[in-house]
This record gives structure tokens, sequence and C-alpha cells, in this order.
């Protein structure tokens, strides 16, 4: 009796070791650390699609854009091995493809078509020409305002703004009785969150986070105009607590209906364009971000971009998975699920000649926003660095965080923003001396 | 004699294992943070660059945000020390109280302690402190005020709250078991000998809390001054509330720079020693004065 039990649990044990390895060698699962933003979102829904067509199977590991950098660059650096595919930007991609971390994105299929990425894009992505991420959608930043709110205020928004008008305006739209705040912005710490944007917004005052021998700017007046600007304005016409607001609180504040503009990434528009979730779809207007009439917009450039970490088991299932996602394939499986307004924009130059596209009423402004910024050139005053909203080194994040923390405690009104300043200005110049610059 | 000689080296030789366990998995980790913070150690400009003797020290110290981080922990730590011994004391003489239902009372008082620090800090920043949406709003918009911004214009006193929360429970338990080991007949002698609550508590109860009191104060010490997830779920360390721990983790994983958050990270057991040499003083000496 015993010695059946025990043979035929042996049996068993062996025919489920066997199963696993017969499915072993069809089926990899491969591990993706992504953003929680909604196209992302968007995209784990279709996971199934993928594994339809391939058979590999996905495990996603979604994590806010803070936290999502910590993660991704912790396992890229001490080689952790924990995900095969990570979610990172234009900031990373080129100061991880110029260290060996990142497999070189060069022999994607021709179906796949490279030549058709936005060379904004692909560039931004890749280092010494060689490509390392693949762009799953790219971004630059417009203003969007509420068309019914601005012709109540009796103003009309030109197609290129200046921050005078923005301000102005601001203030005529915001009527605190029935809780609608003129303009609604980052002022969230963290580099790629309220740094992002107040950085983006110091360009067009003038302002340079470096000057040429690396020396830190915070103490120019144009950074102190900058910020005062800043305060102003959200002071006067922003949300309560905007110092803790990021991307996902003001688009929620916009969808509700409690933002009069709102100055932020080109990909929010099919947010609050899609009646599903915005209360505001209908009357949502688009423009060029402001600028002050010092031949620099405001508008960033960024790229949410898939790459395979170096030494994964997984990077033949890899590169299949980042085809799928980035293809044109991929963008019209969102078009005919979700429709063309709701499709990851700004990777690739057909979808801007899609005819389905280009009725879309923010194609166009996106595509503007996109081609007007110049990584290269960022800054009135010349700058040793490249990027718009961050400067490529790898100690921008950390320096940037910090640096974040004392606007967003001057937003708050924990201490003046000359403190704020000064105290940026000695981070900065300590973090640059210790990395060796200065 | 040779007899017992061998026993103890058997006794010896079985206690080995144990011992170096514990050894390895204190010294293993504080050699490696030593061995670090003399390194110029920048993953992201390719890992080890070489011995830079006390730099790494001297930067840590000499950064702007140094001192301010040390004395955000030390307000944390003393703030809620203050705020769990108080209460607790009171909380402690309210459940000692016969009452209906005080098995369930006495669970769900101590039931915060086992919720995760995580979990605790968003429950407590998206269900109570959220400007628009939190309960605490709500409340403030009833009574026709303002909503406070919690955590962003009292950041500190919100961090606090949250810890103070999470503490109090774990102070009213180790007070309440030694208020119940407080010999009954002592109290009713006081009484009939015509002493007041408060002369009763004075004299009576708060001396003999006395050693739980610096027991409580000692254990919640240590782990008060390493909190860091009610920290990193609220406020990442925006608004003034970056304690030291949260300074070491910003240098490590933000700046990438192991070097630096290494001898941070020594400065911190340097602290800590300070802390628990001083704590450990006033505890002997109020045990000193009990046996007297």
């Amino acid at each position: 009796m015993r010695l059946t039990k025990l043979i035929s649990s042996a049996v068993l044990a062996l025919s489920l070791t066997a199963s696993v390895t017969y499915a072993g060698g069809h089926a990899t699962t491969l591990t993706i650390a992504t953003v929680n933003n909604g196209d992302m979102i968007r995209m784990q829904g279709l996971t199934d699609d993928f594994t339809a067509k391939t058979g590999h199977k996905v495990e996603w590991v979604t994590l806010e854009e803070n936290v999502l950098r910590q993660r991704v660059t912790t396992d890229i650096t001490t080689k952790g091995g924990a995900f095969d595919i990570m979610t990172i930007g234009m900031y990373e991609t080129p100061i991880w493809g110029a260290n060996g971390w990142l497999v070189p994105l060069d022999d994607l299929s021709a179906d796949y078509n490279v030549g058709d990425l936005l060379p904004a894009m692909a560039g931004g992505l890749s280092h010494d020409g060689t490509l390392y991420a693949a762009p799953f959608y790219g971004e630059s930043s417009m203003v969007m305002y509420r068309t019914d709110l601005m012709e109540k205020a009796g103003l009309e928004m030109p197609d290129a703004p200046s921050w005078n008008f923005i301000a102005k305006a601001a203030r005529a739209m915001t009527d605190r009785d029935n809780d609608i705040n003129g303009i609604c912005l980052r002022g969230k710490a963290g580099w790629g969150e309220g740094g992002a944007f107040i950085t983006a917004m110091s360009n067009s005052f003038g302002a340079r986070w470096f000057d040429e021998d690396w020396n830190a700017q915070f103490d120019t007046r144009e950074w102190s105009d900058t910020l005062n600007f800043y305060y102003n304005m959200m002071t006067d016409a922003g949300p309560a607590g905007f110092a803790t607001n990021g991307f996902n609180e003001n688009l929620s504040l916009f969808q509700q209906g409690k933002c009069g503009m709102w100055i932020d990434a080109t990909v929010a528009a099919s947010f609050v364009t899609n009646p599903n979730d915005s209360t505001v779809a209908d009357s949502v207007g688009f423009a060029l971000a402001p600028d002050n009439g010092m031949g620099v917009r405001s508008n960033w450039l960024w790229a949410w971009a898939l790459a395979i970490p170096a030494g994964t088991q997984k990077e033949d299932a890899a590169k299949e998975f980042i085809e799928w996602a980035t293809s044109n394939g991929y963008i019209e499986l969102v078009a005919a699920n979700e429709g063309w307004a709701n499709v990851p924009p700004g990777a690739r130059t057909s979808l801007y000649e899609n005819p389905n596209y280009k009725d879309i009423p923010f194609a166009k402004m996106t595509l503007d926003s996109i081609l007007s910024a110049d990584p290269l050139n960022s800054t009135v005053d010349p700058s040793p660095y490249v990027g718009i909203q961050f400067a490529a080194i790898p100690e921008f994040a950390g320096i940037a965080t910090d640096v974040s923390q004392e606007f967003s405690a001057a937003y708050a009104g924990q201490q003046s923003i000359d403190e704020a300043l000064e105290k940026a200005q000695a981070i900065t110049n300590d973090a640059m001396e210790a990395a060796g610059y200065r | 004699m040779i007899s017992q000689l061998n026993s103890r080296g058997v006794a010896r030789l079985m206690m080995a294992p144990a011992v170096i366990l514990l050894l390895g998995w204190m010294l293993a980790p504080l050699t490696t943070t030593l061995y670090f913070s003399f390194k110029k150690y920048l993953p992201l400009r390719g890992g080890d660059l070489g011995w830079v003797g006390f730099d790494n020290y001297v930067r840590f110290v000499t950064s702007s945000s140094f001192w301010p981080s040390v004395y955000t922990t030390l307000i944390i730590v003393g703030f809620v020390l203050a705020i769990t011994v108080i209460f607790g004391i009171l909380l402690a003489l309210l459940l000692d109280q016969p009452m209906w239902g005080q098995g369930i009372v006495r669970i769900l008082v101590i039931a915060p302690f086992f919720v995760m620090p995580t979990v605790s800090g968003l429950v407590w920043k998206n269900m109570f402190m959220d400007p628009i949406n939190g309960i605490l709003a709500h409340l403030w918009r009833f009574f026709g005020l303002q909503p406070l911004e919690w955590l962003s214009q009292f950041s500190m006193g919100s961090i606090i709250l949250i810890v103070s929360w999470q503490w109090l429970p774990f102070a009213t338990l180790i007070l309440l078991t030694a208020i119940q080991s407080l010999d009954r007949e002592q109290l009713e002698a006081a009484e009939m000998d015509g002493a007041n609550t408060t002369k009763r508590f004075g004299y009576i109860i708060l001396p003999h809390l006395s050693r739980a009191i610096t027991i409580v104060i000692l254990i919640q010490t240590i782990f008060l001054l390493s909190i860091f997830a009610e920290i990193f779920v609220t406020t990442a360390g925006a608004f003034g509330t970056k304690t030291l721990t949260y300074l070491i983790f910003q240098r490590v994983l933000e700046s990438q720079n192991i070097g630096l958050g290494s001898a941070g990270g020594v400065y911190a057991i340097i602290l800590a020693n300070i802390v628990a040499i001083f704590l450990m003083r006033i505890v002997g000496k109020s045990l000193d004065a009990k046996e007297s």
C-alpha cells in the first residue's frame, strides 16, 4: 500500500517536472518594469495580444515615476537582473548606453522600420549613433486650456502665448467660489516632476543650471525671476496644495473641471479629451508652451522608452516584446480598440501622416511642440550640457531631486524663494565638487 | 579537572556556531559599510574609483543638508517619545479601569502597532490628510474652515502624528502591564490615609512606572532613529522632513554615491550610540535608585 503510494507520487512528480520543462521550451515569462501612466496601463490591458502572437507571458511591475527610477537604476548598477525590460527615458538612455548596460537595438527587423521613428526621439535615445531604447511614446509639453472658461474671461488664446498672457489669463479665469483655479502646474518634489517643469520654464526666462565651467547658476536674477513669477501666479490662481501636485494629480484636477489651464506633457491631451474620463472633454484647446520673447520656449522633450538590460537571459523574447509594443501594429491595435485619439503619440513619423490621425485636435500641436524642442540648444545663454528639462550627466537626478525639494518647500510657504535658491546653489555646487566637475 | 576543562571546551565548541553566526550577522554589514565609506564608489561612473581617505566623511558633514537632517531626526524622536509616553500613561490608566468589553477595547487600542508602516503612511496620506478628499479636509469644511495642507504646510507635525499613532499602542501595552503589576493594597491604603487621585498618581503610580517608562523610551528611540517608510511614502523627504536616515538613502539611491552614503551610515551609527549610551546611563541610574 505504502509502496504504491510512493510510486504514484513519484510518477506524479516526474510528470509535473516534465510538463514544466515542456512549457519552458516554448514560452518565456518577461518581467517588465514600467511607469503608472495612462498609456502604459493601456499597454498592460493589451498584453494578451502579445501572448497570443508569441506565446511569451508578461509580468508587470508598475511603479510611480520617482520609485520606478530608483528601482531600475539600482537594478542596473548592481546588475540585479530583476527585469528583462525597463521603461526608461531620454535622461537615462544615453548614460546607460555609454556604460554598456543596455542591449543595443541595432538588429530590429525590417518590418519594424526604425527609420520611421521621429528623429528627435531616436536621437535622444541613442549613444554614438546606436539606438539603445525604443520610444513607446514621445512627448513635449504644451498649454491645455478650457475654451469655455477662456471665452467667459473675455480672452483669446494665441497659438504661441507669452508668460505674461498666461499669468493674466490665469488670474482672470480663477473663480474660487466655484472651485476653479486659473492654472494648474506641477510643484511636486522630484527631478522628473516639479523639477522638470521649473527647469523647462526657467529656460524661457533665460536661466540655466550651469554656466560653461559647471558653476551652479541659482544665484542669478533669471532663476529668481522664474521662481517668483511661478510662485506669485500659483498663489493667485493655482490650486490649494500645488506644492504636492505632479502629473497625475493635475490630470485628475483638470479632468474634474477644476483647472482653467494646465501646462504639461502633450500625451495628457488624449486623456483630457477622452469623454470617458474627462468631464471637460469637449471644451479643451491647445497652444504652444509659453515664452518670454527671449527666443526659447518652455516646452521640454521626453520619451518613455523600452530598453533591455545587458545580461538578461531572455534577450530574444524581450526584443520581440519591444518590437510589438513600439510598432505601427501596436498603434493600429490601440486604434481599433480605443480609437485613434488614444494611440501612443510622438514616436513615429508615419502617425502624423496618417489621415485617420490628422483630424485629432491635438495632433498638430503635439508635433509642433516636439519639433520646436532642441535639447542641444535649450538655454538662452550657452550651457555645457545636453537636455532641456534635465542635464544629461549622471549626477543630475540626485542634485535635481534635492533642489526640487527646496523649491517645493518654498511653494508650501516653509521658506522664502531666496532661501530656497540659496540652498539650491549650495547643494548643486557641493555635489558638482564631489563629482569632480569644479 | 580534565573532564571539567573538556566539558568547558565542548560547551564553547557547541556555542561557536551561534556566536559566529551572530558576529557575522553584525560584522559583515558593518565592515562593508566601513569599507565603502573610505572609497569613491559611484556606480553610474563605473563603480570603484579608489580610496579617498576621509573625504566622504568630511563631505557628508559639510553638506548643507547634514545639520538640518540631524535636527529633524532629533525633533521627530523627541516629540514622538513625549507624545507616546504621556498619552501611553493616560491610556494605560484608562484601560486599567474595569469596564464592559475590556478585552475588545484593548485589542483595538493595540491594533495600530500591527499595521505596516508603509500602509499606515499611505492611509494617513490619502484618506486622512489629503487636502481635497481626506476625512480631515471634510471635517474642516464641515466647520466652515479652509482645509489644512497637512503634508506640505504642517509636514513635521503630520509625520510626528503618524509615527506617534503607530507607537502609542506599544507604549500603552508596556505601561498597562506595569500598572497591572502594581499592588492594589498599597493604593487602597493610600486612599484610606486621605491621598487624593493626583497624589496617588504622583507618589505611587508614577514612581512604580518609572522603570517601564525608561524601557519604553529606550526601545522606541532605537526604532525611531531609523524611521523611513512613513517619510518615504508621505513627503519623500520634502518640506523639511529629511531625517538622517532619509538623507543617507538619498545619497546612496538618488545620487548613486555609495561612498558618501556609507560615510553617512557610519555617522548614523555614532549618533545612535551616543543616544543609546546617554539613555543607558539614565536607565542605569533609575534602576540603581530603585534598589537603594
